[in-house]
This record gives C-alpha cells, sequence and structure tokens, in this order.
C-alpha cells in the first residue's frame, strides 16, 4: 500500500535548484523589519528559476526562518522576489517524464500547496515582487501572497499548463478565479494557452487585477518596499473589486466550455480539466479547491496528452533550434544583398519577409514592369501598414523601403548572395529560372527553390554548378508559419545548404533538414491524410460525417476547412505530383479535378457556423455510393499517416521521428497533445498495427 | 536679437544621494553597478519633485573620476535614460576628481545664470570598489622627469602627510581629535534622523545572498575613541600621521540635485534649499592639494564681496583632518567650531570621490533649514593634483534683516 501522505515525488535527476535566498531588510518609513526572499537559480536571466524538489524545499526551508522570525515578532512582513528579469517560470517540468504512479504524480502537486500556501497563511502579510517572467508555478506563488507588486518591465506572465496539458494545479485554478472572477481566469487559464499560448503583458496583467501596483523597473525593488511599507503601517489600503460569484461565474465557465469545444471538440482534457477546477473554485474552501487541483494534476501527469505535450515543447523549444544534420554554421556564407525571382504574392510575401529580418537590398524580378511594380507595390504597401499600426518607425520603415527594388532583367542579381525563385510550379520554367539566374551571379551565390513538391535536384541539374541548389519549403502565410523545411538536393554541398539554415534562422523560422523527396513532410502527410478523407466524401460518405471525422484528435481545423485555406488547385496540384510519385499511395480526387478544372476556387458555402460544399461545386461532383463511418474515416487516415510517415522514415526523408512530429507541430499546427503525430499514433496502437512497430519508444511522449 | 543679458539667480531645489558603502568585496554595492547607483538618487531626486516635469531638464551633468565602464559612457547621458528622462534630456559627463559633483553644479548653474539652462539635474558617483583610485592610470612620464609635480602629488594620503610637514602645529593629536568629532556629529544628526532624510534607499543584490536594500551609510564607526585612533597604522608613512581614521575611507556612493533659474522655481512652486552666491576653483602644489580649499574660498569670497566672517556655516570635505584643520587654521576657526560641519563629515560617513560635492551641499541645506538667522554658508573641497573648489550658498530661509547693504 502506497501512503499517499509519506509519498515523496521524484525530482528531476538533474535539477538545478532555485534557491530561496532569505535576507532581512529594513522596510522605508519605520514600518519595520521584512524577510525578503530572492528566488535565484545561479544563472542568468537565460536560464530562468523553476520549481522542482530541490527548489521546493529550498523555499520551504526559507519559509520556516520566516515563520519562527514572524512568531518572535521579529519581522513586520515577508516578500518573495526573483532574480534580474525572472521572477520564475513554473515547475520544473523534467522530472515528469519520471513519475510512473499516480501517488507519486500527487505527491508533487500537494509538496507545491504545502510549500506555496504557507505565503498566504502567516501571521504577517506576504507580498509578491514580481520583478520579470512570471509563469505557472511563479505566477502561483504570487497568487499565494496576500499582495503583489509588478514591474512594468516584466515581460512573459501567464498560465501556460493547459497548452502542455497540465492545469495550474499548485493554487492556480483556485486562487485567480477567486481572485479576479471566473471569466478572467479562464481567459488566462484556458484560453490564452490555447490562443497559441498567448503571453500577457503587464497592462494586460494589471486590467485583469492580477496584481495591486504596477511599477517601473528602474527601481522596481525599492518602490516595491515602499508601496509594502505603507501596507503595512495601514498608510495604504489595497482595494480591490468584489467578484461576481453569481450566474457570471457559470456562465463564464459555459462560456470556457464552448470555447474549448470549438477548439478542441473534447479530444484533450487539460482545458476541461481547468475549467472544472475554476467552476468549484467559486463555492469551495481553500483546502477543498487545493486537492481538487492535486486530483487533476495526478490524473494528467499520469496521461498520455500531458507526456506528448511535454515531448512536443521539447521539440519545438530545442530540437526546432538546434536542427539534426546541419552542416556547421560556420561554412555558411555573409548574405548581403538577395534576389527574388517573380513577383507574384509568394515572391513578395517573401521580399518582405527577407528585407525585415535581414535588413539587405532584396531586388525583385518578373516578365514585366507591370508586375514589377505590382510586387515592389505590395512590400512597400505592407511596410506601411506595419508603420501605420506603429509596429515600424517611420526611419525603419524609410530604411526598409529603400531597400526593396525590382526589375524586369536578372543583372541586378549580379552581387547577391542568395537568390530565390518563387515562380510558377512547373520543373521546365524553373529550370529555365536557375540557367537564366546562374548566367548572372557568381559562382557561389545559393539558388534556392521555394517549391512545395517538385524535385529540386531535378532544377538543379542542368546547372553549372548544382551544389548551390537547395530547396526551402515555407509554409502559407509566409510572415506567420514558423516552419521552414530545407531540402538537401542529390547534389547540395555544405556550404550551400549552411548558408540556408543560416537565412532560416535569421528569419527566425524553425528549420527542419528534409531529403529532396516529393512534397517532403508536410505537404506529404497532409495530403496523404486528405486524399483519404476526400476519397471517403466522393465514396459517398455525408460532408458532415466527412468534415468532423478528425474532430476527436482535436486538429487545428476540419480537413475541408483546411483543403479550402491551401486553395484547392494548390491542393490538386500537390496531389497530383505525389499522385505520380507513389499512385499505389496518392489518389487524385476527380470531383477535385473537376471542380479546379472548372475554375471554381471556393468550396465551401456556410449555414451559420457549419460549412457544407458550395451548391455549384456540388453541382460538378459525382457521388458515389458507399458511405462510411465517422470512425471508419477516422482509422482510415491514421492508418495512412501511420504508413506514410513509417515510409518516409525508411526513404529518409528526415532522421527521426521528432523531426515529422516537429514539422507537423509547426508547419501544420497540429497540437501538443498528439506529440505532432506519431505519440499519438503509438498511444493509439495505430503504429503497431499498421507498420509493425512503434515509432517512439515507451516513455518518450507517452507514460506506458 | 537683444544684446542685454539678465544674470539669473540659481538656486538648488533638492539635492539627494544614495547611503555611502564601503568599497570592496564585503561592502554593500560589492556586486551594484556605479550607474544603477546614480540612477537611483536622479530617481529619488525628481520623485520628490513631482511639480517639476522632467521634460523641463535642460541638461543633466554627471560626475565620475574614473570613466570607464559603468562610470564611462557619457554617463550623463545614459543615466538620463536610464532614469527615463524624455530622449529629450540631454546629458553629460564631468571630471575634476573629488570636486566632480560640486564642479557639475558650478557648470551647470553658469548655464543657468547666462540665461542657456531653466532646469538642470547634477549628479556624481564613484564607486571605488568597482573603479579603484588610479584605475588605468597613465601619467605622461614628463611630469615626473621635468618634474612638474613631485611623485607624491598622485597619492593622496601623502600628499595629507606633506600638509602636516608644511603646518607642523597641526598635529597628528588634532587630526584625531577632529575625526573623532566627525564620527560623533555623525552619530548624533543619525540618532536624530537628520542625515536618513536625504537618502535613498538602494537595492542591493548579491550572487549567494539574494537582494537586500541599503537604507544607512556603512562607513560611519560611531564606537570610535581617541585611543582606537591613536593606535591605527599609518599606511603613508613610517610613523608618519595620516591614518585611516583621520581621512576618508574607500566609498561607494552617488549623489543628484536639482538647479533651477530662481524665477523657474517661483513658476513651478519648487522648494529653495539654497541660492548660489559665488564660487571659485584655485589651484596649489599638487603635493600639498589639500590646503586647496584656502585659494578658492579667497577667491569665491572676494568675488561675493564677503569676507569670512560673512559665512555662518561650513561644509567642508574630509578627505583627511588634516587638510580640514589646514583650511580652519588658515581663517582662525577654531577646530570644534559649531558652524563647520555640524552633521558630520566625509571622515565618518565616507567619500565616494566624484559624488561628495552634492553631499556637501545636501547637508549646507539642512543645516540653512535649522539656521534662519544665517545669511551664508560655504562648501569646499580640497582636489587632487593641487586645486581646490568653493561654492557660497545664501540661505532661502535667512530672516534677518540686509543690514549691511543698507
Amino acid at each position: 500500500m502506497t501512503d499517499t501522505t509519506t509519498s515523496t515525488p521524484a525530482g528531476a535527476p538533474d535539477e538545478i535548484v532555485t534557491k530561496a535566498l532569505l535576507r532581512l531588510v529594513d522596510l522605508p518609513y519605520s514600518a519595520g523589519r521584512a524577510a525578503l526572499i530572492t528566488l535565484d537559480n545561479g544563472h542568468d536571466h537565460t536560464k530562468p528559476n523553476t520549481f522542482g524538489l530541490g527548489g521546493l524545499t529550498s523555499l520551504s526551508e526559507a519559509l520556516d526562518s520566516v515563520e519562527a522570525a514572524a512568531a518572535a515578532g521579529e519581522i513586520v512582513a515577508v516578500a518573495v522576489t526573483g532574480k534580474p528579469f525572472i521572477f520564475a517560470v513554473g515547475a520544473d517540468l523534467t522530472g515528469v517524464p519520471h513519475l510512473q504512479d499516480i501517488e507519486q504524480a500527487r505527491a508533487l502537486g500537494a509538496l507545491g500547496h504545502k510549500t506555496f500556501r504557507r505565503l498566504g497563511e502567516m501571521s504577517i502579510p506576504s507580498f509578491a515582487f514580481v520583478n520579470g517572467a512570471t509563469m505557472g508555478g511563479g505566477l502561483e506563488v504570487a497568487l499565494m501572497c496576500t499582495y503583489r507588486t509588478l514591474s512594468t518591465g516584466a515581460g512573459l506572465i501567464s498560465f501556460p499548463e493547459v497548452a502542455l496539458g497540465l492545469v495550474p494545479g499548485w493554487g492556480g485554478a483556485y486562487l485567480l478565479p477567486n481572485l479576479v472572477g471566473a471569466a478572467k481566469a479562464i481567459t488566462v487559464i484556458v484560453e490564452s494557452p490555447l490562443n497559441q499560448n498567448r503571453m500577457l503583458k503587464p497592462a494586460d496583467a494589471m486590467k485583469l487585477g492580477i496584481f495591486d501596483v504596477a511599477l517601473e523597473p528602474a527601481d522596481f525593488l525599492v518602490e516595491s518596499l515602499r508601496w509594502a511599507a505603507r501596507v503595512v503601517t495601514g498608510d495604504f489600503v489595497v482595494e480591490r473589486p468584489e467578484v461576481d460569484r453569481g450566474q457570471a461565474w457559470d456562465d463564464a465557465v459555459a462560456a470556457g466550455r464552448a470555447f474549448a469545444d470549438a477548439k478542441l471538440h473534447g479530444a484533450t482534457p487539460a482545458p476541461y480539466r481547468a475549467l472544472d477546477l475554476i467552476a468549484a473554485a467559486r463555492t469551495s474552501t481553500r483546502d477543498e479547491g487545493f486537492v481538487a487541483e492535486d486530483d487533476a494534476l495526478a490524473a494528467l501527469v499520469m496521461g498520455d496528452d500531458l507526456r506528448a505535450g511535454l515531448y512536443s515543447f521539447d521539440l519545438v523549444q530545442r530540437r526546432a533550434k538546434r536542427p539534426v544534420g546541419v552542416p556547421d554554421k560556420k561554412l555558411a556564407r555573409p548574405v548581403t544583398k538577395v534576389g527574388v525571382v517573380g513577383a507574384g504574392l509568394m515572391a513578395s510575401q517573401l521580399a518582405l519577409l527577407f528585407v525585415q529580418r535581414l535588413e539587405v537590398p532584396v531586388v525583385l524580378t518578373d516578365l514585366d514592369q507591370a508586375r514589377v511594380d505590382k510586387g515592389v507595390g505590395y512590400v512597400h504597401g505592407e511596410i506601411d501598414k506595419l508603420t501605420t499600426k506603429g509596429r515600424l518607425s517611420n526611419d525603419k520603415a524609410n530604411r526598409l523601403r529603400a531597400l526593396v527594388s525590382g526589375s524586369t532583367t536578372k543583372d541586378v542579381f549580379a552581387d547577391a548572395e542568395i537568390v530565390i525563385e518563387a515562380v510558377f510550379e512547373d520543373l521546365k520554367v524553373k529550370q529555365q529560372v536557375f540557367a537564366e539566374v546562374e548566367a548572372v551571379v557568381s559562382d557561389t551565390c545559393v539558388l534556392l527553390t521555394n517549391t512545395s513538391s517538385l524535385s529540386v535536384t531535378a532544377m538543379a541539374e542542368n546547372l553549372q554548378h548544382p551544389e548551390r541548389v537547395v530547396g526551402v519549403h515555407f509554409f502559407n502565410p509566409v510572415a506567420l508559419m514558423p516552419l521552414l523545411e530545407i531540402a538537401r538536393a542529390e547534389k547540395t554541398d555544405d556550404a550551400s545548404l549552411a548558408t540556408a539554415f543560416a537565412l532560416g534562422k535569421a528569419l527566425k523560422k524553425s528549420c527542419v533538414l528534409v531529403k529532396d523527396a516529393p512534397a517532403f513532410v508536410v505537404n506529404r502527410l497532409l495530403t496523404r491524410f486528405l486524399g483519404e478523407v476526400t476519397a471517403a466524401y466522393d465514396e459517398g460518405t455525408p460532408f458532415e460525417v466527412v468534415n468532423s471525422s478528425l474532430d476527436p484528435l482535436g486538429l487545428p481545423m476540419s480537413p475541408y476547412l483546411l483543403l479550402q485555406l491551401v486553395g484547392p488547385a494548390v491542393a490538386f496540384h500537390t496531389a497530383e505530383t505525389l499522385h505520380q510519385a507513389f499512385p499505389d499511395r496518392f489518389g487524385v480526387s476527380e470531383n477535385q479535378r473537376r471542380m479546379v478544372e472548372a475554375g471554381k476556387t471556393t468550396l465551401l458555402a456556410w449555414d451559420g457556423a457549419t460549412p457544407r460544399i458550395a451548391d455549384d461545386v456540388a453541382a460538378l461532383f459525382e457521388i458515389g455510393d458507399s458511405p462510411s463511418t465517422a470512425a471508419e474515416v477516422r482509422q482510415r487516415a491514421l492508418d495512412a499517416i501511420a504508413q506514410e510517415a513509417r515510409l518516409m522514415l525508411d526513404e529518409g526523408v528526415v532522421a527521426e521521428p521528432q523531426d515529422l512530429d516537429l514539422c507537423m507541430l509547426l508547419g501544420a499546427g497540429w497540437p501538443f497533445h498528439l506529440g505532432g503525430i506519431t505519440p499519438y499514433l503509438d498511444r493509439t496502437g495505430t503504429s503497431e498495427r499498421v507498420t509493425g512497430r512503434r515509432f517512439l519508444p515507451a516513455h518518450v511522449a507517452s507514460v506506458g | 536679437m537683444s544684446t542685454q543679458r539678465a544674470v539669473r539667480d540659481v538656486v538648488l531645489v533638492d539635492a539627494v544621494r544614495t547611503p555611502f558603502g564601503k568599497a570592496g568585496a564585503t561592502g554593500i554595492y560589492a556586486e551594484t553597478r556605479a550607474d544603477d547607483l546614480l540612477v537611483a538618487a536622479m530617481r529619488e531626486v525628481m520623485r520628490r519633485n513631482p511639480n517639476l516635469p522632467a521634460g523641463r531638464i535642460d541638461d543633466v551633468a554627471v560626475a565620475a573620476t574614473t570613466q570607464i565602464g559603468d562610470q564611462g559612457l557619457t554617463l550623463g547621458r545614459t543615466a538620463g535614460i536610464l532614469a527615463g528622462f524624455p530622449r529629450s534630456v540631454p546629458g553629460q559627463s564631468v571630471d575634476r576628481m573629488c570636486a566632480g559633483a560640486l564642479t557639475a553644479v558650478t557648470n551647470l548653474a553658469s548655464g543657468i545664470g547666462v540665461g542657456a539652462y531653466d532646469v538642470v539635474v547634477a549628479g556624481g558617483v564613484e564607486h571605488m570598489g568597482r573603479h579603484p583610485m588610479g584605475e588605468g592610470m597613465d601619467p605622461n612620464p614628463r611630469l615626473i622627469a621635468e618634474k612638474l609635480v613631485d611623485p607624491e602629488a598622485l597619492f593622496m594620503g601623502k600628499t595629507a602627510e606633506n600638509l602636516h610637514d608644511r603646518f607642523p602645529h597641526l598635529t597628528k593629536a588634532r587630526a584625531d581629535e577632529y575625526s573623532l568629532r566627525s564620527q560623533e556629529k555623525t552619530a548624533k544628526a543619525y540618532a536624530e534622523g537628520t542625515i536618513q532624510l536625504d537618502l535613498v534607499p538602494v537595492a542591493t543584490r548579491t550572487a549567494a545572498a539574494g537582494w537586500g536594500l541599503a537604507t544607512v551609510d556603512e562607513p560611519p564607526r560611531p564606537a570610535t575613541t581617541l585611543e582606537g585612533l591613536a593606535a591605527l597604522k599609518t599606511p603613508f608613512r613610517p610613523h608618519g600621521r595620516v591614518t585611516a581614521g583621520n581621512a576618508a575611507g574607500l566609498n561607494d556612493g552617488a549623489t543628484a540635485a536639482i538647479l533651477v533659474a530662481e524665477d523657474v522655481a517661483d513658476e513651478l512652486g519648487l522648494t529653495k534649499k539654497a541660492r548660489l552666491v559665488s564660487f571659485a576653483f584655485a589651484g596649489v602644489e599638487p603635493e600639498v592639494m589639500g590646503v586647496g580649499p584656502v585659494p578658492a574660498t579667497e577667491k569665491a569670497l572676494a568675488k561675493a564681496g564677503l569676507t569670512i566672517e560673512d559665512i555662518g556655516l561650513f561644509e567642508v570635505n574630509e578627505a583627511f583632518a588634516v587638510q580640514v584643520l589646514a583650511f580652519l587654521d588658515h581663517f582662525g576657526i577654531a577646530d570644534d567650531d559649531p558652524r563647520v560641519n555640524p552633521y558630520g563629515g566625509a571622515i565618518a560617513v565616507g567619500h565616494p570621490l566624484a559624488s561628495s560635492g552634492i553631499r556637501l551641499m545636501a547637508y549646507l541645506a539642512r543645516s540653512f533649514e535649522a539656521h534662519p538667522e544665517v545669511r551664508y554658508g560655504l562648501t569646499t573641497m580640497c582636489i587632487g593634483l593641487g586645486m581646490g573648489g568653493t561654492v557660497i550658498w545664501e540661505n532661502p530661509a535667512w530672516t534677518g534683516t540686509n543690514d549691511k547693504d543698507a
């Protein structure tokens, strides 16, 4: 039998312990002496403070001393602050993959509560001086305190737990709604994490009422101590608005559920557990609230969704920054000018991105002056928009505008170190373009092709220097999508590849090295999966069944919405390319062909929030009579992905399953709780059933 | 364009400082940056005067003796930016060693006097722990080769010993007695809460101990005794007279002051703590730099049309006790005259070189407040390489009548 009261949580094996450094300070205004705790893990701001077993123990020991001093009447207040630029960014989750039983998991939650809650339950008032980044457990420390000051220079304020697959379970889910009301708490705890893990700015946090006063960073600690002294002496009385505990509370929870359903269709438990906790916090006592948090934490910690979430987090935080299999970055050539062939929308978006991030001359070319003018005009217009929004200063805008120019001849590329083509997806056209470019540029100028499906090797074939060609697959919209697939062609040399990766990094993209294989990673997996779904529709499955068949995965959008977003013509073109490469697995929807050939671009019509196939498009379709159930469609789609993923690994399209997952997370926006995709395929047994084996070893992204 | 240029009166609105710390690895500011000390003082002096919009500041001058690292980068400008002053407020750095802040004040006051400025912020900082005296010094070899300065002139302690040589009647015993009084007066002023009035608390942090708060000066030794002073070593000369007890220590600290044209003080409703009357700097032989305040004061008095008898309060920087005694001796003032350094001085409270001039002004302003019967006071300092600087101030709180002019 496990005794829950004595079970100790397992610590992370290499915990960087955040120490609670305790000093006594004399408060201004003769307010008395205060205990001041500094949270500091001994590293600079690039390694933020976190709470693991060691950190909680250190804080607990400091609080022992504080309580003794308070009992002896030696201090009138206790305050907690962080190291420069960082308060604390939450629990040290590096130990979670090692937790193998639910009592250990529960003990981790309980230890956090037991430690933090002392801050709010002493005989003297407690203050959090939130000087910098504060997330998760850091924010919970602050919430436990009686009062909170916030630096207006503090970045990153959030409860990101739900995005990972957790809940703010060290008091946050109980305390925040009781402080600011359910609606605001749900914004912070549920909605923001599900909206690309949005962070609060200090002004937002103040507006929500999470902190009592905002103070400037220049003398934040001193002014916080002065403020605290005034509170202690009674010179200043903190007033907080009354929380509405009536119908508004339940309405907010219901709205939160609707929000989560719209995003996730119940696909992952964390947001719902958080909403349950917030719902209960209206009436439950502090003890009840904290126990409920322990229960929720334990269940989630021992669930696969969190394990996949942590795996995903690690991929996007670490692997995305240090791509695998990339040549030494010292080989990268400096880039002082970029050429863009084509002045269409994609080319113009690329030009905008290049000029913004690289701040070097970017020159666009196209066949005639009108197209060139349109492309340059687009970039200038976007720069104007950014200026109007206050995102660019006028001087910066002038600088950027002056860097963008256009030409109808390729001579202007002569001194460029990189030329990227973004012309029509046709091999002959692209080969022709590169031949023309090569006639002008230096021998070492790197030629990039922004292709989504064509062979980069074939594109380089007839060149004098095929080693200079690299495939770079940007995702739409170029400015926002974080992924860049970088394809090494057969003859690509290390220097060119390193230059492409350095470029990707400078563009602030997460780069993944892929083999020059049809459609690379994201498009290949999405096309395979969409192919199965659209086939099911073409075969006679009702639209609403097909389109909602993947809802239980919690994907960012339904398959047909994705199809519409990509554009039926583009999707069809990619499907055709893949069909040519792999005719056994990639079909071509005749219905889509009809639609594209008829020049239709709008696939869907809407009845309120419910989509259907637009009437004029539906009229073109021929539908079969062998419908499938939603479960059948889903299994067919997942089986197809599993098969394709395994084949891609066997072909060496990417080095490891982690790269496939990273691509799906960043390129397709697939959710953390799926771990991209392979953890989900593993934990549902799909991988073993379809391919005979798992993608990842047990425990990497799952409990078992 | 008008060719008439009215000279405007300059008033000191406020002067604050950080608590002073002991330089070195165990001092309160061991891991605190010099510019952070300065910013704390600059923000506090503005915070205490909410009627003064920062956008009205016409210039910021900050003094530091060693202008490198966190005391470099044109500190008057960078500190203004760090303090949150509007970008429109310019800044400069000033150096006249120990009289840096005093010079920042006189330079800027001159600008107000001729109408170039309305409002200025002067400051000084010296983190002698991070920047030991002489750091990066590269004296031209001609200075010694051509006997332009005595080799001892670069070592302040030795110049103080030289001063004892020049004035044999200024004995070590008198220096120690003077120093004991400085400690006692400081302790008394602390007990009465006077000194604390112009201190800004400073957040201090060490990697090992976390954040702390400096609220009081670290250097004072209220337990000082004559016996203890007598027993101290004389590090600058065997069997010498200058000790750590009768000299200011090595310290960290910063000061800041607001000066405005008097009409602007009236317009904005700012307090007037002192009105500038005259100032002067003078040079002496570098090897007896401590005597510098004598000619500087003579000159300032002459320019003001005043005599030493007109001065009712003296703030004399206590770099060394002997140098204060030389000043008092010259003007026939008793060693223990209560008008001199009534709240103690640098021997007790510390002397972070370039910051000290404004500390003297803050002390004088408090004395003026306490002595409305006094019309004139002065702040004076000796300066390395043989200089002195003196500023004569009028007490705006003076309640007497203008007999002399009548």
